[in-house]
């Protein structure tokens, strides 16, 4: 098995394919990821997998926000993670990683990230 | 890039890949470059359940495959075994000479099956009990003329080991020096009960007996065992030594780490050996003198030592006195705290093989409970064992299953919570809200059926505080869930992003966006998968299919009264078998497919359709099933013929949406056989018609249904059960059901019954005319969703291939398919 080559941008679909306030997944090399796209147009992507139930589930999680900080919310258990750092807002020690996305003339492109959200 | 200092990780079983994890968590993989180290051939695998391994299917044992490890930039090296250490030079060396050098080495190389210093144990056809390669070895040798097998320990390892030979079909004798199963475990009383089931299922058991010799045939094979002098030989094909292990430290005393009396690695309260650059986890550990042979400890070091290397100085291993519940060879043994105190309840029942036991110390107080043939009391007395709290009032009770805690017992059995932790989190914490009681006590982030339980200690301790305690739906809306639905109905509003700019704030969250959509629903506003309602569906509602623990869905195709044809279960037969589902028949008188995709659920759905099936609404809070009795067309005590009135209400009410589920039932006598009055409505067929029953339900507080009106003729008992479930959905909270509803209903069920008989609001016509609009506009979701290319543009697993999710795992179990 090969690691994939995380300075790649790849490109999962369309921009307009996204509905607003509702994740979708993509694999990118063996990674899952989930991408949203805001009411106020903005996208994110952090991990597909739910560190909490093990299962790859946070695509299908109902996005909204807490005290003004926009999240998406597991399905399988509800806990509540932030769309901009994948920082766990019910238990800061499972933290989900954060990847790059950018919308390239309608193409959704996203590039796997490294960066972990300082914990605590 | 830099190039990162490495992070050796010694080790890949079960709690080695713990640590990974961990690891991954903490962002140490960015940090550290991670190089772990296995030297079995595959890697780390569920250990514990190894008896699966002889399973029909060959029962799959993994945890992460090689790609989690690849994606997650850790670099796995499998048959690889490290030489030796060297603490000075901070390298690992491994057996083909490859020198590494470390910033942080973490030994994790577990235990070895402890084999006693007698003659013979080097025989063919002797083993020990440890790994996969273990027992590829012995189904080799059983397979090749093998008839029976003794194991060699009578603890959970053994009873382990006899399992996995029971599966071989061999005839299976246990071997234990002391005198009884389990005997760390177990007192006298319940090792007695655990033998007799043992031997239930034909294996033999012969305790304090001590092995002097493996007895051998002059070409080498193992052929027997002697057992003393006094003893007749044990003449057996094959001999597992299952006696307990020892920690496997030789590296740890090679690179001269200091070591316990006992064996295992001397490691400190945060994990550290004698060496700064060394931690040691799992079975190789020894703290505080003691190495833990469980995989729970082993877990919670894997933790400590990852939060400490990400920076949290504050984290140490603070093991609590051990809880364990698990099934032997199928039979329920659970324990917690000490077996022996100063005084003990016992109930030892001999006629349903149970063995109960809660021990007292010398002040009364709870210091351990033994369990065997029924674990049920656990959840409410285990916390109580490990807290050493004072023993209830009716622990009797509560040992013998005949009360529930309430909430002071456990409150959440998933996390086990008991409610004084809830009370004293409240109170310390200065907590607020249920969100903040979830984060702090993990209590309610299982499977949510305690949130309503957790509200309630929530209001009494804030109230007892002398703090307002806000009824609103959330931090988005200060109403009630009553109040806005008023609000919608009233201003006609159906739009969520309406809703909240007028009378709430922010974007909504996980709990309004499902309770608005509901509402919506119950107002019939069109297919629920349109527009913007398609966001504020929870998952469930938005796949129409409820998901499982591990991602998949289970479908349920609408049966009305439990009535099918042949040509209808062939129909669902073969569907579930051409998608490989699992079937589970439900309580509710239909069938569960479960194990689907959600690339799959269309296709499911378009062979269910043709078949004539139509969406049976189980992932909604909606009316679920009209249970029935097979009544008076075939029952020779029916009065009525409650199979055609179950068919009736099913019809007439499929598709509701409400608060919370919604289930009924109909039986066709007074004997009751479907159960009606466990149903949030009930019928029961009496000579001059039908009694109503209202407000029952099952569930984590079963209640009773209460009557609301009797002997009432069909058309009469329709039109009382419009108004009752339409006055429900308009005045209930969220996520109540009728059973609370009518508890904290103003005025009861006399309230209710002067709504619904004698119209004292003046409402009926109203509620009359919701109930009539529902009937009218009911369409079945799924057909409507498959008409609907843009509706099934969504069911895919990924935006940029079709392929369903790759990590999804199964194990074959009796013959179906389960998550692994």
């Amino acid at each position: 098995m090969t690691l994939v080559d995380t300075d790649a941008w790849v490109e999962v679909g369309l921009t307009a394919d996204l509905m607003t306030d509702r994740g979708m997944a993509a694999l990118v090399g063996c990674h899952q990821v989930a991408v949203f796209r805001l009411g106020d147009g903005s996208i994110h992507a952090i991990d597909n997998h739910d560190p909490i139930s093990g299962a790859n589930v946070l695509s299908r999680g109902i996005v909204g926000d807490r005290a003004g900080v926009p999240v998406v919310a597991s399905p399988i258990y509800k806990q509540c993670f932030e769309l901009a750092t994948g920082r766990c807002l019910d238990d800061p020690w499972l933290p989900v990683r954060v990847h790059h996305v950018r919308d390239a003339d309608g193409r959704l492109l996203v590039r796997l990230g490294t960066a972990v959200p300082e914990s605590g | 890039m830099a190039e990162r200092p490495i992070l050796a990780v010694i080790g890949n079983g079960m709690v080695g890949l713990r640590f990974l994890e961990q690891a991954v968590g903490q962002g140490l993989a960015e940090r550290y470059r991670i190089v772990a180290f296995g030297d079995e051939p595959q890697p780390a695998y569920d250990r514990v359940h190894l008896s699966a391994f002889f399973d029909d299917d060959g029962g799959d044992l993994g945890l992460a495959d090689e790609c989690w490890y690849a994606a997650n930039g850790i670099e796995l090296r499998l048959g690889c075994r490290i030489a030796a250490l060297d603490t000075t030079a901070r390298t690992v060396v491994d057996d083909r000479g490859e020198v590494l050098e470390y910033e942080h080495c973490i030994l994790a190389t577990g235990s070895y099956p402890f084999v006693p210093p007698i003659p013979g144990t080097d025989a063919a056809g002797a083993f020990v009990y440890r790994t996969i390669d273990d027992l590829e070895a012995m189904r080799a040798w059983a397979t090749a003329g093998c008839s029976t097998a003794a194991v060699i320990g009578g603890g959970l390892l053994g009873l382990e080991a006899a399992n996995a030979m029971r599966q071989l079909g061999l005839h299976t004798t246990v071997v234990e020096l002391a005198p009884r199963l389990m005997a760390v475990q177990l007192d006298d009383g319940a090792g007695a009960v655990l033998r007799r089931k043992v031997e239930e299922l034909g294996i033999e058991v012969r305790t304090g007996v001590g092995i002097t010799a493996v007895r051998t045939s002059p070409d080498g094979r193992a052929v027997g065992l002697d057992i003393g002098a006094d003893a007749p030989p044990l003449d057996v094909d094959l001999v597992v030594f299952a006696a307990g292990i020892r920690p496997r430290d030789q590296l740890a005393r090679d690179a001269g780490l200091a070591i316990g009396e006992r064996g295992g690695v001397v490691v400190d309260d945060g994990l550290l050996t004698s060496d700064p650059a060394v931690h040691a986890i799992g079975e190789v550990a020894s703290h505080a003198g003691r190495v833990h042979g469980l995989v729970a400890p082993g877990y919670e070091m894997a933790e400590v030592v990852a939060r400490r290397l990400a920076g949290d100085h504050a984290a140490v291993f603070a093991p609590t006195a051990p809880a364990t519940k698990l099934k032997l060879l199928g039979i329920d043994v659970a324990v917690a705290g000490a077996s022996e105190g100063a005084s003990a309840i016992v109930v030892d029942d001999p006629v349903s093989g149970t063995y109960r036991k809660l021990v007292l110390g010398d002040e009364g107080e709870v210091v351990g409970l033994v369990l065997v043939g029924d674990a049920g009391p656990f959840a409410a007395l285990s916390g109580l064992a490990i807290a050493g709290a004072p023993a209830p009032a009716n622990a009797f009770d509560l040992l013998t299953g005949v009360a529930d805690a309430g909430d002071a017992g456990t409150v959440c059995s998933c996390h086990n919570v008991t409610g004084a932790a809830v009370r004293s989190a409240i109170c310390d914490g200065g907590l607020e809200d249920v969100g903040a009681i979830k984060a702090c006590t993990k209590a309610g982030t299982g499977c949510g059926s305690c949130l309503p339980l957790l509200d309630r200690i929530l209001g009494e301790e804030l109230r007892a505080a002398g703090k307002e305690v806000s009824r609103g739906l959330c931090e988005h809306f200060g109403q009630t869930r009553q109040e806005l639905f008023e609000v919608i109905r009233v201003t006609g509003i159906r739009s969520f992003a309406e809703l909240a700019g007028r009378f709430g704030t922010g974007r909504g969250c996980a709990v309004c966006k499902p309770a608005v959509a509901s509402m919506f629903a119950s107002l019939s506003s069109g297919h629920i998968l349109d527009g913007e309602q398609a966001s504020l569906q929870d998952t469930n509602d938005h796949f129409l299919a409820n998901i499982q623990r591990d991602g998949t869905y289970s479908v349920i195709p609408r049966i009305p009264g439990g009535e099918i044809t042949a040509g209808g279960l062939i129909a669902i037969g073969e569907v579930a078998r051409d998608f490989d589902l699992y079937c589970k028949i439900t309580g509710g008188q239909r069938v569960d497919l479960l194990g689907a995709t959600v690339d799959q659920l269309p296709l499911i759905w378009a062979r269910l359709i043709d078949a004539g099936f139509e969406s049976g609404h189980a992932y909604g809070k909606a009316m679920r099933t009209v249970k029935s009795c097979i009544g008076s067309v075939w029952c020779r005590y029916g009065v009525q013929d409650s199979v055609q009135l179950a068919i009736d209400l099913e019809l007439r009410y499929r598709g509701l949406r409400a608060p919370h589920k919604i289930k009924l039932a109909v039986s066709g006598c007074a004997r009751e056989c479907a159960e009606a009055q466990s149903k949030d409505v009930g019928v029961i067929a009496t000579e001059r018609g039908w009694n109503l029953y209202v407000g029952g339900n099952g569930g984590m507080r079963p209640r009773h249904a209460q009557l609301l009106a009797e002997d009432l003729d069909s058309g009469t008992l329709l039109a009382t059960i419009d108004r009752f479930l339409m006055y429900y959905i308009r005045t209930a909270d969220r996520l109540e059901r009728t059973a609370t509803w009518l508890e904290t209903i103003e005025g009861g069920i006399d309230h209710v019954r002067a709504v619904v008989i004698d119209d004292a609001l003046g409402l009926a016509k109203d509620l009359d005319a919701d109930m009539a609009r529902h009937v009218a506009t009911y369409e079945c979701e799924w057909k409507a969703t498959l008409d609907d290319p843009v509706r099934l543009a969504r069911f895919r697993s990924f935006a940029n291939t079709d392929e369903p999710d790759p990590d999804l795992t199964f194990v074959r179990v009796r013959g179906q398919r389960q998550p692994a």
